[in-house]
């Protein structure tokens, strides 16, 4: 026998709900739009106004204060590669739309991972929307990002926070649920309140874990970044994507070990910094 | 004795059900129903029924059970940990189980400071800081809170270590940090869940003595919780004896080794070492002669040659024990004015609530009787030493 079950339109009602999200926040994006792109060129043109070796050096500087000689010699050589080859400003472009969209990540996924820990229903409604957002292709979300952004720096960074945020939300639920219960019963047998709970003992408690999904965040930010390249988030995915479009295999090499030198640095930094 | 103090806390019908349907265990219990038989019926744990018991200001109450008992949740249940299915928790006319969020964070802020059995201490906090965690939840300014950590530190014999980390400590030094932070408090009922429980035997031991110590200068009304007869005989004023979820027995250790009210607080006290408890009280025969330190030798000498003592207790005009004179002494003393300077004040002498046990080794030093004091070091009476062993023969027998 043949069923003949209509194809259910799922495509056609997302995008009835993109549209009807563009119409009617158009104002609200558009606005985000332009204080995040402020931002954007305020942090880029600042560091593109200082001399790069000053840069490396301050790099060098926190490298050496927090992770020892080894890794303040990688950031010299490696940073020093990345000058040489010319690829400076792309790194640069790369490192900031990297730290806006972390700290947009950070700054909704912390609160968003204590309400997780706090509220069992929350927790279970939130859990499965961050494997949805982590486990969609992360190219779809370039897609909704133009016409809610525009094309550029900000869709990008749109698209980048929603891809990287789950495992700093996770991290953060994670690490406070680990509080043993034992500290959380004398905490109360003090008299203390939820806050005070929070502030003084479940925080502080979590945060090692909480660094461990920052670092995460920030390791996803910067693939992200790259991808994001095809919709004008200008940097070292932009000369990747480029090397692609002109078969230079060598070029898109020296962009791509670009990145992997960036990335190595970010995740080496943080994760000395959670000591 | 105990009739006349005053109650601190009175726990009455209190009852603990675990489960989603308390009603129905509760009235199965009430048809009398027992624990298991109320677990297969309706799936419900009967985790405390019917709880009375006082507990006295400025005692040292014991709650004893094997696990199981409920003694854990009994104590939870006080300060709300665990909130109770049933019944009343009066403290200073406040009945604790009707508070709700904001009184029952004053009341355990003003009542209740609490030990627990694996120290609980806050990891990312210095010793210091844990110490006042009490205090700073209530807002007491740095300063103060500083101060009263100290101080309570102090009390512990930790000094000195004050801005070091839980972590470096050893298990010992960390429980002393657990009972600093709650003295620093100075809430007025201090509760500890098994707090020595954890510790090894001779740490244990030391700390217990400390405890009674504390107790008696500071007479903060203490709840203790242990699963361990000679630890609850060793520093309990009153024991609560507890057996799956009921009170089996409450009295003094003295009363439940004696007159155990049914087998299985007979059992449990069958274990139990009787030299430990048998007390210098005891096996004390009243004193046949003293002298005063004013006495002359020859009034001295006189008073044992009356008595036939080779040797004799010194006291002053308020029969506080100063010290011993042998006859072998007084004699060569020939023409001193008193006996004052000849007194041996390292005489051994020890308090009614010495083991017996203690008093064997003393007897190896000295060959004279050992004298009993009383807590204003008035002479009570002496223990020989044919009455220590007739004592612990005797205590033999009976177990």
């Amino acid at each position: 026998m043949n069923f003949d079950v209509p194809r259910i339109p799922l495509g056609d009602w997302i995008e009835a709900g993109l549209d009807f999200f563009t119409d009617h926040f158009s104002g609200l994006t558009r606005g985000f739009s332009s204080f995040t792109r402020g931002g954007i060129s305020l942090l880029n043109d600042g560091l593109m106004w200082v001399n790069p070796w000053l840069i490396i050096l301050a790099v060098c500087l926190l490298c050496w204060r927090a992770g020892g000689v080894k890794l303040a010699v990688f950031a010299l050589l490696g940073l020093g590669l990345i000058l040489n080859l010319g690829l400076w400003d792309p790194m640069i472009q790369t490192l900031t739309l990297v730290l806006i969209a972390t700290l947009l990540a950070i700054v909704i996924a912390l609160p968003t991972g204590i309400l997780a820990a706090l509220s069992e229903r929350f927790y279970r409604i939130i859990m499965p929307v961050l494997d949805f957002m982590q486990t969609m292709p992360a190219f779809v979300y370039l897609i909704p990002a133009i016409p809610f952004f525009g094309i550029g720096a900000v869709a990008g960074i749109f698209a980048t926070v929603i891809f990287s945020m789950p495992p700093a939300i996770r991290f953060t639920a994670l690490g406070i649920r680990q509080v043993p219960g034992e500290l959380m019963e004398a905490a109360d047998a003090y008299g203390s309140t939820r806050s005070q709970k929070l502030f003084k003992l479940q925080l502080p408690l979590s945060l090692p874990t909480i660094m461990a999904g920052i670092n995460q965040t920030i390791m996803l930010a910067l693939s992200m970044v790259v991808i994001a390249a095809m919709i004008g988030a200008d940097g070292l995915g932009t000369e990747v994507w480029r090397a692609i479009q002109r078969l230079q295999p060598g070029a898109g090499f020296e962009a791509g070990i670009a990145v992997v030198i960036l990335a190595m640095l970010l995740d080496r930094l943080t994760q000395a910094l959670r000591r | 004795m105990s009739d006349e103090k005053a109650i601190k806390i009175r726990v009455k019908g209190l009852t603990k059900v675990f489960g989603d349907n308390p009603e129905k265990a509760i009235k199965l219990r009430d048809e009398g129903y027992g624990r298991t038989e109320i677990l297969k019926q309706s799936g419900q744990t009967l985790g405390l029924s019917n709880i009375d018991f006082d507990v006295y200001e400025g005692e040292l109450l014991v709650i004893m059970g094997l696990s199981g008992s409920g003694k854990s949740t009994l104590i939870r249940c006080l300060n709300r940990l665990i909130e109770p299915t049933e019944g009343d928790i009066v403290i200073d006319g406040e009945n604790i189980p009707t508070l709700d969020e904001k009184a029952l964070r004053e009341c355990r802020r003003r009542h209740f400071s609490m030990v627990f059995q694996h120290f609980a201490l806050f990891p990312h906090r210095s010793v210091r800081r844990n110490a006042e965690y009490g205090l700073e939840v209530r807002g007491v300014d740095s300063q103060e809170r500083h101060k009263k950590a100290d101080d309570a530190l102090k009390q512990v014999g930790l000094e000195g270590w004050e801005d070091a980390m839980p972590s470096q400590l050893s298990g010992g030094m960390q429980q002393r940090v657990g009972l600093a932070r709650a003295l620093a408090n100075d809430a007025s009922v201090l509760l500890m869940d098994e707090a020595f429980s954890a510790l090894d035997p001779l740490i244990k031991r030391e700390m217990q003595q400390e405890l009674i110590e504390l107790q008696e200068r500071t007479r903060k009304t203490t709840i203790f919780i242990t699963h361990d007869l000679d630890e609850a005989i060793n520093i309990a004023d009153r024991i609560v004896l507890l057996k799956d979820g009921e009170v089996v027995q409450i009295g003094t250790p003295e009363q439940i080794l004696t007159a155990p009210a049914d087998d299985y607080v007979a059992r449990f006290v069958e274990g139990v070492d009787m030299t430990r408890i048998l007390t210098a009280e005891a096996a004390m025969k009243p004193v046949r002669a003293t002298a005063r330190d004013d006495d002359g030798p020859r009034t001295a000498l006189y008073k044992m040659r009356e008595n036939s003592l080779e040797s004799i207790y010194v006291v002053d005009s308020e029969r506080r024990l100063l010290g011993i004179v042998t006859a072998e002494q007084l004699g060569k003393a020939e023409g001193v004015e008193s006996i004052r300077d000849l007194v041996d004040s390292d005489c051994p002498k020890v308090g009614p609530d010495e083991p017996l046990q203690a008093l064997f080794g003393m007897f190896e030093q000295r060959n004279y009787p050992i004298a009993v004091i009383d807590e204003q070091a008035r002479l009570k009476g002496v223990v020989v030493r044919g009455a220590v062993i007739e004592q612990l023969a005797r205590a033999g027998d009976k177990s």
